[in-house]
């Protein structure tokens, strides 16, 4: 169902190459290059304006105007539209979290449908965020900002999605529900799910990622397995400061 | 005779039953202003077009087929509903990304060529419409037609079909969503610009089926569109586009005020509309239902 | 007063023509281009650099229209006077209505606009000194100061030509206007207008006052040319029609709306006859231009233009 695989490696779920992306006139990316395995967790890392969130709009086919080739379990989405690739099997948790103030909490979680089996359970999010639980007939947007994330990451654990594309989960949060938010994120690791995270605060990513891709000007700068990760400390701190 | 503030009792429950016809209509086509500029951020200026459509597809399919008004009530919205989703698939989907008021000049545009052609075809003055549910109840102190409580009772039971379906329903809350962020809701799956597609049909049908129930209550004219819009704009300026039930409440409400007017101020029953417009603009600058973006 | 040499040239050429023209077209038909000219004109001072799509222009035009008829007709006013108070009047209404519909925002405003001129049309329908569905005619055509006699369809002409430049000039003068580059500005990024401290509504406020006094000279004038003032001045049909010429000439171009006047006005001279099918065409011709020309006339001629040049590099 995710079409004929053309990698003679049928482990690579995405493929991105020479990816560049316009808004109106002017150019984000400028020929990105990445990809990724089935199960892992790789994170996009960079300043803001480096193109991170760009590039996973582009993946979720939300950018309309994107050149190159990107690879879905070897089947081409470049010219997909976001419906279709949704149904391919990838969730998109976006930076502004996307909860919706006219739906309810609980509307909010059921609204993305269900795309293949093996999603979890309502009840099963609820157990993983309480919080949702108990303010499931709120509406959706008076959240605190910590209960808004996990909404958005909740709804989409329960589509059947198995890759990820989540956009700063711990923007703006507080260090405890950032803790939270990571725990969440290793239970999904271990479940075996791929997820591509954005990130900017590198602790978390370092907590969490098997590997790194940094992004510079609308181009991957560098690629960083977790394990050199403390010969480049110094490198990635020059790549993110402001 | 029983006097209410002078006036007639007869004569003022009369004229109340007659705006709470017309409310019935504002109602009706403010509902679907009001949903189809969530989904597309176009004010359907070719909603009163669509209206006289309906109007005019019931009398030909009466006049040319021999079909009668039950008929019509439910194939008229189906057929002019299909003409708005091709107007949508061919035109109108090209200009979601420009700006907004080239929506309202296309539909415009639309509604001059739909208005021009029957008047061309049917002159101005109209046809006439049998009643399908003649007779009435003697209430004692007025006659009340049966069809006059159809009417009512048909655009309630639309007004708030409708408004269950977007409030309750799980397809309601994908078009809210869809209303607030539709590429969001399009990364989740699901086929926006399909949804987008049925909204405007659905709007347009039930311009369609307001036309279709006005019928035989007035002469089906090719005029009667581009007199009730105008009206149903302030409507929408009053009440705002933003929520469901505001839009009905709104509609019924001035229809009950006009037919008040009626009675008591006649000289001002074409513009009493449009100075509680006024008036609103004054006091409640962004309208009596919520916020607008 | 035109600093743009180009400018110089295309408008020192339109009033050559428009010197010459009466020799070979019909006077009244021009005075009509010229009329109709001015109002699009004003009317595109604020859609084009301001903006604001207006759906209610007819009532500004239109009142005027009742206005200067009903001065000069009944009260005997002098024919300047009569023009001047139609504009007067429709800059004050344009104050009441700008004030209520700034409130609200773009598609908002539209809707306003046009409700408050349909609310007009029926108090002009109904009010005792508008002769109703006849009209208020015949408006004579007194002396111009008492000395230029207007009666001669060609000396009007050069009349309404002279006011049509006035107000013409007008316009260009405020769109190359500090005032103007601020309407500009807050056309293309009002929250930064907004930022950068100006009082936004105010200056949107001025533009809509100015328009609509403008289309009420426009208005007037065409009262005095036809010497009728009629329910058809301030229905919206007429403010779609003035739409229409704006589009057709190119919104937001200086000399657009002239062009768009001169050819919906030559076409309902064409089509006079057809009745009913000038609404048709006119539908069909929005629907067109929305679709594939929303620059207008103006919009493919620069665009040819650019071609051109682009052509002539290469060779």
């Amino acid at each position: 169902m995710w079409g004929v695989p053309m990698q003679p490696d049928a482990d690579v779920i995405l493929d991105v190459r020479d990816l560049e992306a316009y808004y109106g006139e002017s150019k984000a990316l400028h020929g990105v290059t990445l990809e990724i395995r089935q199960g892992e967790l790789v994170t996009l890392l960079g300043r803001n304006g480096a193109g991170k969130s760009t590039t996973l709009k582009c993946i979720m086919g939300a950018i309309p105007r994107r050149y190159g080739s990107i690879l879905l379990r070897g089947a081409e989405v470049i010219s997909a539209p976001s419906n279709k690739i949704a149904r391919m099997g990838v969730a998109w948790c976006p930076e502004n979290r996307g909860i919706f103030s006219s739906l309810s909490v609980e509307e909010n979680l059921l609204l993305p449908p269900i795309i293949a089996p093996g999603g979890l359970s309502v009840e099963e999010i609820y157990t993983l965020f309480p919080n949702l639980a108990e303010r499931r007939r709120s509406q959706g947007t008076r959240l605190s900002g910590g209960e808004q994330q996990m909404l958005a990451i909740g709804r989409i654990l329960r589509t059947g999605a198995r890759f990820l594309l989540m956009d700063e989960p711990t923007e703006g949060l507080a260090p405890v529900i950032i803790q939270k938010i990571g725990d969440a994120i290793r239970l999904l690791k271990e479940r075996g799910y791929t997820i591509l995270l954005v990130e900017q605060n590198f602790h978390f990513a370092s907590s969490v990622a098997d590997r790194h891709y940094v992004m510079e000007d609308g181009l991957i700068a560098e690629h960083i397995l977790a394990a050199d990760i403390g010969g480049a400390t110094e490198r990635l701190h020059e790549y993110l400061a402001v | 005779m029983d006097m209410i503030f002078g006036v007639p009792l007869p004569l003022l429950l009369g004229q109340l039953v007659l705006g709470l016809i017309n409310g019935a209509t504002y109602a009706i086509l403010s509902l679907g202003l009001a949903v189809i500029f969530g989904m597309l951020k176009v004010i359907n200026f070719a909603h009163g077009a669509q209206y006289m459509l309906g109007a005019f597809v019931a009398w030909m399919m009466a006049s040319w087929l021999g079909l009668g008004f039950w008929y019509a009530l439910i194939l008229a919205p189906l057929v002019v509903g299909a003409g708005g989703i091709v107007l949508e698939r061919v035109f109108l989907r090209h200009l979601y990304d420009k700006d907004h008021l080239f929506g309202l000049l296309f539909t415009f545009g639309f509604a001059l060529v739909a208005e021009g052609l029957f008047r061309y075809h049917f002159g101005s003055t109209g046809q006439i419409y049998s009643n399908p549910i003649p007779g009435g109840m003697q209430l004692g102190f007025m006659f009340l037609p049966y069809y006059r409580i159809f009417i009512v009772g048909i655009a309630l039971l639309i007004c708030f079909g409708t408004w269950f379906v977007i409030e309750r329903t799980k397809l309601g809350a994908y078009l809210r969503a869809a209303t607030e962020d539709p590429v969001l809701v399009r990364a989740f799956g699901i086929n926006v610009p399909l949804l987008i597609t049925l909204t405007y049909g659905f709007g347009v049908a039930l311009a369609a089926l307001a036309g279709v129930i006005a019928a035989p209550i007035q002469n089906v004219s090719p005029l009667m569109g581009s007199h009730i819009i105008i009206t149903v704009f302030a409507v929408v300026v009053i009440g705002g586009l933003n929520s469901i039930m505001g839009a009905i409440i709104t509609g019924f409400a001035l229809g009950l005020i006009e037919g008040l007017a009626k009675v008591f101020i006649p000289e001002m029953s074409n513009t009493v509309v449009f100075v509680i417009m006024a008036i609103v603009l004054l006091l409640r600058p962004a309208g009596l239902f919520g916020q607008e973006q | 007063m035109f600093k743009n040499p180009r400018s110089i040239l295309i408008g020192l050429v339109l009033i050559a023509i428009a010197l010459a023209a009466p020799a070979f077209v019909y006077p009244v038909l021009l005075m009509k281009v010229l009329c109709f000219a001015l109002f699009a004109s004003a009317f595109n001072l604020l859609l084009g650099f301001a903006g604001i799509l207006s759906f209610g222009h007819a009532m500004f035009f239109g009142s005027a229209a009742y206005v200067s008829a009903h001065t000069i007709k009944v009260l005997g006013w002098p024919t300047e006077l009569g023009i001047l108070a139609g504009g007067a009047i429709a800059a004050v209404l344009g104050l009441l209505v700008g004030l209520l519909c700034i409130r609200r925002k773009g598609i908002y405003m539209t809707m306003i606009t046009l409700a408050f001129a349909q609310m007009l049309f029926f108090v002009f329908l109904s009010a005792p000194f508008t002769g109703g569905e006849n009209g208020l005619q015949p408006v004579p055509r007194r002396a111009i100061l008492g000395m230029i006699d207007i009666s001669n369809d060609r000396v009007l002409y050069y009349v309404v030509l002279a006011i049509f430049l006035v107000g013409f000039g007008l316009i260009y003068r405020v769109i190359h206007s500090p005032f103007g580059q601020v309407l500009k500005a807050i056309r293309d990024n009002e929250p930064r207008a907004i930022s950068l401290g100006y009082d936004v509504d105010r200056f949107k406020l001025i533009a809509f006052v100015l328009s609509a006094g403008l289309s009420g000279v426009a208005g007037a004038t065409k009262a005095v040319i036809f010497q009728l003032a009629s329910l058809t001045d301030v229905h919206w049909g007429m403010s779609g029609e003035v739409i229409l010429m704006t589009l057709v000439g190119g919104i937001g171009s200086i000399f657009g709306p002239l062009l768009g006047a001169a050819f919906i006005v030559g076409m309902q001279n064409q089509l006079a006859g057809l009745g009913e099918w000038v609404l048709v065409v006119q539908g069909l011709i929005f629907m067109t231009l929305v679709m594939v020309l929303r620059t207008g006339i103006m919009g493919l001629l620069s665009d040819m233009s650019h071609r051109l040049s682009k052509f002539r590099e290469q060779k």
